[in-house]
């Protein structure tokens, strides 16, 4: 039997119910491992106690023969998920303290599924970063190396304290939220399994909220199965969010295996970037000739309106987050800074509990929103992401997905990048059109480069059909056969 | 009747248009499920949502749509299937989110009509350009500590429903009574209490003056002016104020201005330089609210009458003056009083009496009707008396008082006091014959031809029958006895 981090949670959970572990263990390997990766940075919480409450409620369950899908299997939580009485800050100063007298719809699901709780995960503020350099808690550190090298390279971002402590072990899974791409970057940057669900297949209730029209709860895991049992725990209709699509789940795990045997994929000329690095187009290739092995049609398609995604995201998500970010004043929770008026309170607050990136894109939000200028930015934003949307609907008329590189790159070493927030933005390039189209998209390891770093693929499919990306998804992984893992855990 | 205010460069005409916030009935507020009764203890009736808690979402009241929709068709307005919640984004302290969830460019209901009861009977229309649902604000409470304010939330989140008019008022006299007729539409519909003292009811009163016929003025914004007095002592002062600047070679300025009661005149609050930038956007946690039309159309059946409707009935079936019915049909417990008065009496008879003594004697006692101190029933009991000859109009008076007094029924009254009227001739004309003996000196003066005394005779024989005769009999008996 593997090492107890190393396993899956489908293993684990097979172990658990067979009683060949218990619940109590597989914590306690899992918080040793929390502590020996301290150096990450990828907590910002830990939750040591609740954990083993945790354990030995879900052993209680399972020694009756009960239990539900993710009985006993410690999971790490985003700081964005609003944990009942567990700080819960954001990554931001400004939620210095803040400890919500309430639980997000997802993670009460996960706890209902029977899942152990290990701690809150490190992120970049707001969720706004590619990198987990925004943090008010500090950058997190991706646990991989360039071959032969020592620099420290980030987990990408924002859910980066999530994929580092996934990849590192410290958690068998975690829940992400991608509003740009901020759970499918990370998972290729540490060679773990993101996916971003359809909008409105998680609830977003109890999550602190970065751009509402765009913020997608998923997971991030090991294996594209783990990733589908997770899901599928953390979905479903919310009647307190009115986002939330009230359609039944499919089984996700069961169509893991589905195969993509006559699917058609849809390869898209656009996401041929000018510049792009070779490697990152030898992956693609790859990954459209496994899916071809595995019995699946290639289909060269056009997503004409791709060019304006992220041009249209930096308008969007920083618009709904300039307002979203206006409750944050000091007046009810959280850091308030003294002022004589209450103007200057508000000033004094912000200025000191924001960072410079959400500062930037509050300000950039206000700027698109503000009379004279709502016209040329927002509502025309608007339009193009109907377009993008509509791109995508003209394609789905002939493929059932679309395979494309998860990120332009891999991970980037700490500071690189930093000082031109444009080719910081450059990181979402391939994962934005999925937020703005409101689809499902995955990333999965496909393989490293010639440093020794993990590659991601994206998979993005129909609306509410994450079965296809999930089998998709398990097909690349299958012939991927991606078992590297970072330097230290060999 | 001419609305126009005579200044000294000539006449000039007012131009108001209105803003009514009106809270909408719910038990529940628009996007939480917190309760909204008025004068809780504050910070009770808050939910997270409220409190602008992160990640807290709201979730439409299907409620208080309904209100809304059934407002709108009471207003004949257009009911939108299609409509759409947007963020209004401003900073303050007793604003959680630091938005109104409000509606900008597609609200629920688009057009309707208002139609005013001036006092000399006659009506007009004066047109709703629309309605939209938004949420209300918290109270901010500067009065609790020396240096610092308290916020109570429990408004936060309210329902309201937003009615501008168009600016097609030209006096303040109209602008009252558009409020009292919207007020009345809403009690009638039970969409909003109408309650102006509690905040139930709020109006911002857009004046601007101009030179009969020449292009509209600019308009200044009188904010949460709270009674119908208050809100036609606004608009005269900001027209009188606006002509004096004006011949006084000064210019208006576009500004939001406060109305001070106690003075009854406004004063600046912020000038459009001032202006806050809303930035409304649709807000991104509702989807556009989506009518089913068959909802619509259901609503719109199960309407009451509504008080111009009432209105016309009274007018075509009691043949009352479109000023009484209009009086009485203001209020539906007024006009439920007054129609179980009239049923089966005469109805002329009936406002009469509701319209005069009754409505004096509540308005004595303070009471609202609905706890007046004589009953609907016991009303027409009195108004049977009447008819049936029992009493006069004029002892109808005294039993009426009282019955206010008492609580008793006219009848007990009558016969406890002896009040019934005399209409035995024998009687009549023995109490006529003797003051005809105590007065001969004017017996004779009379029929020398001086006619007028005949009112002495009327009345020293009322006196003397303690005012209980049959006065047609009393009037026929005199005049053949005088003549001789």
């Amino acid at each position: 039997m593997a090492a107890l981090t190393h396993m899956t949670i489908a293993e684990a959970r097979a172990a658990l119910k067979a009683k060949k572990i218990s619940s109590a263990e597989l914590t306690s390997a899992h918080l040793k491992a929390m502590e020996e990766t301290r150096g990450l940075n990828a907590f910002v919480t830990e939750t040591p106690e609740r954990a083993k409450a945790d354990a030995a409620r879900a052993d209680a369950v399972l020694a009756k023969g009960e239990g539900g899908s993710l009985e006993g299997i410690p999971l790490g939580i985003k700081d964005l998920f609003c944990t009942e009485g567990i700080l819960t800050t954001a990554g931001s100063h400004i939620l210095d303290g803040f400890k919500p007298p309430y639980e997000s719809t997802v993670s009460a699901k996960l706890w209902q599924a029977g899942a152990v709780m290990l701690g809150k995960l490190n992120m970049d503020e707001f969720a706004m970063g590619s990198s987990n350099i925004t943090s008010h808690h500090g950058p997190v550190k991706n646990p991989w190396r360039k071959k032969g090298g020592n620099a420290e390279l980030v987990p990408g971002g924002s859910s980066g304290g999530s994929a580092a402590a996934v990849a590192a072990r410290a958690v068998m899974g975690a829940t992400a939220t991608d509003t740009g791409g901020s759970i499918r970057q990370p998972a290729a940057f540490t060679g773990t399994v993101g996916i971003k669900p359809t909008y409105g297949r998680c609830s977003r209730w109890g999550i602190v909220a970065f751009a509402s029209s765009l913020d997608q709860a998923g997971p991030i895991a090991r294996t594209v199965l783990d990733s589908a049992i997770m899901l599928q725990a953390m979905s479903g209709y919310d009647p307190k969010d009115s986002t939330s699509a009230n359609l039944p789940v499919p089984n996700f795990e069961a169509a893991v295996e589905r195969g993509v045997k006559g699917l058609k994929i849809g390869i898209p000329k656009e996401y041929r970037l000018d510049g792009a690095p070779k490697e990152i187009i030898d992956l693609w290739e790859k990954g459209i000739a496994w899916l071809k092995d595995a019995g699946a049609t290639t289909v060269e398609i056009s997503l004409p309106h791709t060019k304006y995604a992220l041009p249209v995201y930096y308008v969007i998500a920083p618009a709904e987050a300039s307002s979203n970010l206006a409750r944050y004043d000091g007046v009810r929770f959280g850091l308030r800074v003294p002022g004589k008026t209450l103007d200057e309170m508000y000033e004094n607050t912000r200025a000191a509990g924001f960072g410079a990136e959400v500062k930037r894109r509050v300000l950039i939000g206000t700027y698109v929103l503000s009379a004279g200028y709502y016209d040329a930015y927002y509502l025309r934003a608007q339009r193009v992401r109907s377009l993008i949307l509509r791109d995508f609907t003209e394609a789905y008329r002939q493929v059932d997905a679309i395979l494309t590189p998860a990120t332009p790159s891999a991970a980037f070493a700490i500071g690189e990048k930093s000082d031109d927030p444009v080719a910081m933005y450059l990181n979402d390039v391939f994962t934005v059109t999925a937020n703005l189209a409101g689809l499902p998209g995955i990333s999965v390891p496909g393989g490293l480069n010639a440093d020794g770093l993990p590659l991601g693929l994206q998979v993005i499919g129909r609306a509410f059909d994450e079965e296809t990306v999930f089998a998709v998804g398990r097909a690349l992984e299958k012939a991927a056969n991606f078992t590297a893992m970072p330097e230290g855990l060999r | 009747m001419s609305n126009l205010i005579k200044g000294e460069t000539g006449e000039w005409e007012v131009v108001i248009g209105l803003e009514i916030h009106a809270q909408v009935v719910s038990n529940a507020k628009l996007f939480s499920g917190a309760a909204t009764a008025f004068g809780a203890e504050p910070n009770t009736q808050v939910s997270f949502v409220d409190a602008g808690f992160p990640g807290m979402l709201p979730v439409i009241n299907r409620f208080c749509v309904e209100q809304a929709i059934k407002t709108g068709l009471g207003i004949e307005g257009k009911v939108n299937e299609t409509s759409v919640f947007d963020r209004k984004n401003y900073f303050y302290a007793d604003l959680p989110q630091g938005y109104q969830i409000s509606q900008y460019q597609q609200p629920i209901v688009s057009g309707g009509t208002v139609q005013l009861d001036m006092k000399d009977g006659s009506t007009r229309k004066i047109g709703v350009t629309r309605l939209h649902l938004e949420q209300d604000a918290g109270k901010s409470l500067h009065d609790q500590h020396p240096s610092q304010s308290y916020i109570d939330l429990n408004r936060s989140g309210v329902a309201l429903m937003e009615i501008v008019s168009e600016p097609e008022m030209r006096s303040a006299e109209e602008a009252g009574a558009y409020i009292k007729k919207l007020r009345s539409i809403l009690r009638y519909l039970g969409t909003c209490d109408g309650n102006m003292e509690e905040g139930s009811l709020r109006c911002d009163c857009n004046v601007s003056v101009r030179k009969p016929g020449a292009a509209f003025g600019t308009r200044t914004e009188t904010k949460n002016v709270n009674s119908v007095r208050y809100v036609m002592q606004a608009i005269e002062y900001e027209a009188r104020r606006q002509i004096e600047v004006i011949e006084g070679g000064g210019e208006i300025k576009q500004e939001t201005r406060l109305f001070d009661p106690n003075k009854g005149t406004t004063r600046p609050m912020r000038s459009k330089e001032h202006a806050h930038d809303y930035r409304y956007f649709p807000d991104p946690d509702l989807l556009p609210l989506e009518l089913d039309p068959k909802w619509i159309a259901d609503l719109k059946n199960g309407l009451p009458e509504l008080p111009d409707a009432r209105k016309a009935r009274y007018v075509a079936d009691y043949k009352l003056t479109p000023y009484d019915a209009g009086v009485l049909v203001a209020e539906q417990e007024t006009a439920q009083f007054y129609e179980t008065v009239a049923k089966g009496r005469d109805p002329k008879l009936a406002a009469n009496w509701v319209t005069t003594e009754l409505f004096g004697a509540l308005n004595r006692t303070g009471k609202a009707i609905q706890d007046s101190p004589v009953t609907a029933r016991a009303l027409g009991g009195l108004i049977d008396l009447i008819s049936d000859g029992t009493i006069s109009g004029r002892i109808a008076k005294e039993v009426f008082e009282a019955m206010v007094e008492t609580g008793k029924e006219a009848a007990a009254i009558v016969e406890e006091k002896g009040l019934r009227q005399v209409s035995d001739t024998g009687a009549i004309e023995k109490a006529i014959d003797e003051v005809m003996a105590k007065n001969q000196d004017k017996v004779a003066e009379y029929r020398a031809g001086k006619d007028k005394l005949l009112g002495f005779f009327v009345g020293q024989t009322m006196k003397a029958t303690g005012g209980k005769a049959n006065p047609a009999m009393l009037n026929d008996l005199l005049k053949k006895k005088l003549a001789g």
